[in-house]
């Protein structure tokens, strides 16, 4: 009889341990896990803080000291599915490796596209303090004037006519023409393969973000050194960096 | 050895039921706050939008806003807490000032405005360029000349004191401090400033009367400013160039800095009535010490030359010095001495 005794409580022992356990957060058997890694360069290599000197379209040399941006509002799709959206915002930050891979769920299938927002929606651009990566401790929240930074860009430039010869970009705006929130949606290329996610497993896209693309369409250093506020400016260096992106390797596991 | 049974059985189940207690949240202390209603004054619009949507108003929640609000943590050197330019005796605008001054003898460039009836304004500053009440407070922290300090050295600050992570857990139920809960707090205080109960308000709610001279500057109000100045909040939240002449030392264009408009240069906000007497001196930047000079201005001494000045005064605003006088009488009536003396919102 002590022995039952014994047996029960180690029944509800184990049942309870396992309870405790139940986690609301593991992907359903119909979903995998995509993983999408960046790695900023600039012409093919590995962007280097500080220490590495770059050359644009008119000549200007500059370095770089900080880069970040915004990527949100990520799915991946096919020509009639889509994997929805995942509500997820991450910071890329050339200064944190950690920054710079995310995963999110999917259902498994097979996709050919990669589609994504760099910055910030509007939404959560008039909805009060936010938190994650949309902390204003990120700095990239103007304070003065509310609105995400969607992409920064700081270094020095000798062509710069800025003090110090500052070469520094915010890139921001949420509305209006000059909108600096950017939707992207990019063709995995025929070199790679689709995007296969399979339950329980997770795929891989690798993207390189060339920062040399910033400086498309003859940006001058000389008189386009300083951008801070939304406009024209800030449009016109958020359409350039729309064009980074470039897909380099897809992984199936 | 039914006894024994007994007892096993005994031992499984208060062990079973030790255990499954151990599953709950080993925060042993139960999130309970108490949760408090925005009251809409009678007669008044709903608000444009819910600034409590995503942030639910606690007893908790306010008074750790409240806190918050009069401690000098919250600048560089201690000395400016939000009160420091939002003084309640001066309806939260700083009284006696034109500019106010922050951090190492620094002065601002506008004057402060006054903080209550926030949740009626959708955009806040004298530019508009604040979209959200819970996002304001990160301008003047860390504007230099005013409390200049850093959001992680603030965060630092509270983490490090013994009051707050308990207060912060009372009203959000976790003791991390966060910026996020910081500001929702700080939101959850200046959202619940409302100033409803002038002589005015008693008037409309028909608890008392005006004077001849209040009622004759109220019809007078009615007729010459209510457009901008519009009722029940004495602000239609609009932006407007009342054809002040350009401060050359500042050079202040106002809107125009937020939203790179040609239009909107020197517009500011139309600052809400009420209280008005005790928010002076007025305008932007501070420049006039009376409500007669105000009125002054728009009968006499405005500028009509400035391309972007307001429509409704190109013609200035035509005054008898009676109706000067019965208009002083009826701002009067603005005063709301139980808001600027509610210990509610009072420094603890």
């Amino acid at each position: 009889m002590r022995k039952l005794g014994i047996i029960l409580l180690f029944c509800i022992v184990i049942v309870v341990f396992f309870q405790c356990n139940t986690k609301n957060d593991t992907p359903s058997p119909l979903q995998g896990t995509v993983k999408i890694n960046f790695k900023n360069v600039v012409k093919g290599s590995p962007l280097t803080l500080n220490t590495a000197s770059y050359t644009n379209q008119n000549n200007q040399t500059y370095t770089i000291s900080k880069l970040k941006y915004y990527i949100s509002n990520v799915f991946v799709n096919n020509i009639d599915k889509s994997s929805g959206n995942n509500e997820g915002y991450y910071l890329i930050d050339q200064a944190d490796a950690l920054s710079q891979s995310f995963s999110f769920n999917a259902k498994v299938e097979q996709y050919s596209h990669l589609n994504f927002t760099i910055g910030v929606d509007s939404l959560r651009n008039v909805s009060g303090a936010q938190t994650g990566a949309l902390d204003p401790l990120n700095d990239m929240f103007w304070t003065w004037s509310t609105g995400y930074i969607m992409a920064k860009l700081e270094g020095n430039s000798p062509a710069s006519t800025q003090v110090n010869n500052k070469l520094q970009y915010h890139i921001g705006g949420f509305s209006g023409v000059n909108s600096a929130v950017k939707k992207i949606s990019i063709t995995l290329p025929i070199s790679a393969q689709l995007l296969n996610v399979r339950a329980n497993r997770t795929s891989e896209i690798f993207i390189e973000a060339d920062i040399d693309k910033w400086f498309s369409n003859n940006i001058d250093i000389v008189t386009e050194a300083a951008i801070m506020t939304p406009g024209p400016l800030s449009n016109k260096i958020a359409t350039n960096y729309m064009g980074m992106f470039t897909v380099t390797q897809v992984v199936n596991n | 050895m039914k006894i024994r049974i007994t007892i096993s059985l005994l031992v499984v189940v208060v062990v079973s039921i030790l255990l499954l207690e151990a599953c709950k949240k080993t925060d042993v202390l139960v999130y309970k706050p108490t949760y408090l209603t925005f009251i809409v004054p009678i007669g008044w619009p709903q608000p444009t939008k819910n600034i409590f949507e995503n942030n639910p108003l606690t007893e908790e929640g306010f008074q750790l806003g409240k806190k918050l609000f009069y401690d000098g943590k919250l600048s560089k050197d201690g000395n400016f807490p939000c009160a420091s330019c939002h003084q309640q005796f001066a309806a939260f605008a700083t009284f006696d000032h034109d500019f106010s001054h922050g951090f190492n003898n620094s002065f601002t460039t506008r004057n402060a405005p006054a903080t209550f009836n926030l949740a009626w304004m959708p955009l806040l500053h004298l530019d508009g360029g604040i979209n959200h009440l819970e996002v304001q407070p990160l301008a003047p922290i860390t504007a230099p000349n005013e409390m200049a300090e850093t959001l992680e050295n603030v965060l630092t600050k509270l983490k490090n004191d013994s009051a707050y992570p308990a207060l912060f857990r009372k009203a959000f139920g976790s003791s991390e401090i966060n910026s996020q809960k910081m500001l929702k707090a700080i939101a959850q205080f200046m959202g619940s400033m409302v100033s409803s109960n002038s002589k005015y308000d008693k008037v409309q709610r028909g608890e008392t009367t005006f004077t001849t001279a209040e009622q004759n500057g109220y019809t007078f109000f009615k007729a010459k400013c209510d457009a901008c100045h519009k009722e029940p909040l004495f602000t239609d939240n609009s932006f407007r160039n009342n054809g002040l002449a350009i401060n050359t030392f500042i050079n202040d264009f106002g809107r125009l800095k937020i939203t790179n408009q040609r239009s909107d240069s020197l517009k500011f906000k139309v600052p809400t009535l009420r209280n008005v007497e005790l928010t002076f001196p007025y305008m932007h930047d501070g420049r006039l010490y009376a409500l007669r000079d105000v009125l002054d201005h728009y009968s006499s001494n405005l500028i009509t030359t400035q391309p972007t000045l307001d429509p409704l005064l190109v013609n200035r605003i035509a005054m008898s010095n009676i109706d000067k006088n019965n208009l002083i009488s009826f701002l009067r009536t603005l005063n709301d001495t139980t808001f600027t003396k509610n210990v509610r919102f009072s420094q603890p």
